[in-house]
């Protein structure tokens, strides 16, 4: 199969995820048959675009303009179904991003495709596709096969590897499409960061506090831990819901579903819909004073103690270990 | 202003999901539906809106007579009307754009919106596939909107920030957590509700586009150590993460 690749750039650096999808689009390429054309959408990425062959890419497009500098759904979407349709491409696929969530859908009705949306597992063969994605929050794995002749997937970030770089790189093909003003209907004026800190959705560590915190004052003891270990700091939607933290940074069915190669989960006792959204993570600690707390089911290690005396203890072992 | 909210009847997220008979969707039994966490923001957003610019907003459910439950809570909080497009058929995010599409067309909106996803699929799609079908531009995962005459400024929320998005009108939203505070129905609005009437039509055949061939639990995790009872217990359990798991 013939499979398009969609590969995020944000300020002219590809993300993780679009990484994980190149290599990923090459996989499906390589069990059905067919050849990987990787896309890249911004203004003066033709350099970062080449070296997307390192990752498998047989070939490269940029739509490379001033007016593509600013991410627009409208006219992303066009270009990428645009794409689709001179390369032939069976397969669409990128990362479930935000930028990637947003534009899938829009590319699959253009292209009158199925949708495979936040999938964690694919298998092809050179007549079909099957994925795996997560349901109700992860309390269930559907198996989905797309029975279109075109399939638009995106891929769950942090679940597929993206391996190291071949170093191989390609000169991009450019992409001859003409856009006009109504396609920038939508269109981003200004990105605005939270103030300095690591997302739960992209963070490959996370410390999350729930009600056993006691209060917001005592979150810097969940923070000092996060900066220690280079990671995110999540939340129960408990303490989101009681105005403790931004619901940014609520993990569970109603918020985010992370799977990072370490959780730890600090107060939260582990009701059904938080374990939802981080049980696919890697590996679990707990800390919860209360022994019976069902977060301890789920966890790999735990300390049932008191979160004031074991995190500032956890704290300085991190920081001795790691120089942080 | 013509305002349209899509909302959907979901298991609430307390539910233990067990797989159904037919090893391709949940067991439904005992299982309690609500309606669509997200959609609470949506249908607030649109009743603000009303109460800014004026017009009506309506209320649209793709489903069987059990949704009826929801169009109700939607008239309680105060939607003008409802629309239940009857359905039992097997669908994907696809083909219940489709049906939905097929129903605003007649509607000409200038604001729809949605939840950012259903709680059960989790498809985060639709809302997006129903701008696509109508020629709409569209903003997702909103959690701030200003609409002004022809126009809106939404924020989305992205991967450790926002953007700011400027779109035409009419558009698509869908709506994260953090755009507003939902009302309760008052009891004025549930007795009202009562009496309003949901107008039911006939959903356009489906045509999924994606076949589900099975439902299934994830791995089930094993309890695992427990590596002490107080401070003390920090220095293995970094061991453990440095040398077991290796994680850091």
């Amino acid at each position: 199969m013939k499979v398009l690749v969609f590969a995020e750039q944000r300020d002219k650096i590809l993300k993780k995820p679009a990484l994980e999808a190149v290599r990923t689009a090459r996989m499906i390429a390589d069990q059905s048959g067919g050849t990987v054309t990787a896309l890249v959408i911004g203004h003066g990425v033709s350099a970062v675009a080449g070296t997307l062959a390192g990752y498998g890419a047989s070939e490269v497009r940029v739509m490379d303009h001033e007016k593509m500098a600013a991410y627009s759904c409208t006219a992303y979407g066009k270009c990428i179904a645009e794409v689709a349709k001179q390369v032939q491409a069976t397969v669409v696929l990128m990362a479930a991003t935000a930028m990637g969530k947003d534009l899938a859908p829009r590319v699959a009705v253009k292209l009158e495709a199925g949708l495979a949306a936040d999938c964690t597992a694919i298998k092809a063969d050179a007549a079909t596709v099957v994925a795996t994605r997560p349901v109700y929050a992860g309390k269930a794995l559907l198996e989905i096969a797309l029975t279109s002749a075109l399939k638009v997937i995106t891929l769950r970030p942090n679940v597929f590897s993206a391996g190291e770089s071949s170093g191989s790189t390609v000169v991009p093909q450019k992409v001859e499409l003409t856009l006009a003003d109504a396609d920038f209907a939508s269109v981003v004026e200004g990105v605005s960061a939270s103030a300095g800190t690591l997302d739960v959705s992209e963070a490959d560590i996370i410390v999350s506090g729930g009600r056993g915190m006691r209060g917001p004052e005592h979150f810097h003891l969940i923070e000092n831990l996060a900066s220690a270990l280079g990671g995110a700091v999540g939340a129960s939607r408990a303490v989101v819901d009681a105005g403790w933290r931004p619901h940014e940074e609520q993990v569970g069915q109603t918020g985010k579903t992370v799977s990072p190669s370490l959780y730890i989960a600090v107060g939260i006792s582990g009701a059904i819909q938080h374990l939802a959204g981080m049980s696919s993570s890697k590996y679990i600690v707990a800390i919860n004073k209360d022994k019976d707390a069902p977060i301890f089911q789920v966890a790999d290690y735990g300390i049932v103690g008191d979160a004031f005396e074991v995190l500032p203890a956890l704290t300085s072992e991190i920081k001795k270990l790691l120089g942080t | 202003m013509k305002l349209a909210v899509c909302i959907n009847h979901v298991p609430d997220t307390e539910t233990k999901v067990k797989i159904g008979p037919d090893g391709k969707s949940i067991d439904r039994a005992g299982v309690n539906f609500v309606l669509n966490p997200y959609d609470e923001f949506a249908i607030e957003e649109c009743l603000r809106l009303k109460e800014k610019k004026g017009g009506e907003v309506i209320a649209i459910s793709l489903g069987t007579d059990a949704h009826k439950e929801t169009l109700r809570k939607a008239l309680a909080m105060g939607v003008d009307k409802a629309v239940l497009l009857k359905d039992d058929s097997v669908r994907d995010s696809f083909s219940v754009a489709q049906a939905l599409a097929d129903c605003l067309k007649g509607l000409g909106p200038d604001v729809v919106f949605f939840g950012k996803q259903s709680v059960d699929s989790d498809d985060a799609a639709v809302g997006l596939m129903v701008a696509e079908m109508l020629g709409m531009p569209s903003v997702s995962v909103v959690v701030k909107l200003e609409v002004a005459d022809g126009t809106a400024i939404a924020e989305r929320e992205i991967e450790g920030g926002r953007e700011r998005v400027r779109t035409t009108l009419p558009a698509v939203f869908t709506a994260q957590k953090g755009l507003n505070e939902p009302r309760y129905p008052s009891l004025k609005g549930i007795m009202a509700a009562k009496s309003k009437p949901i107008e039911e039509k006939q959903a356009l055949a489906a045509q999924p586009k994606v076949e589900v061939l099975s439902m299934k639990k994830p791995p089930a995790k094993s309890a695992g150590k427990i590596v002490g009872t107080d401070a003390s217990a920090a220095a293995e359990l970094v061991r453990l993460l440095h040398e077991e798991a290796k994680v850091i």
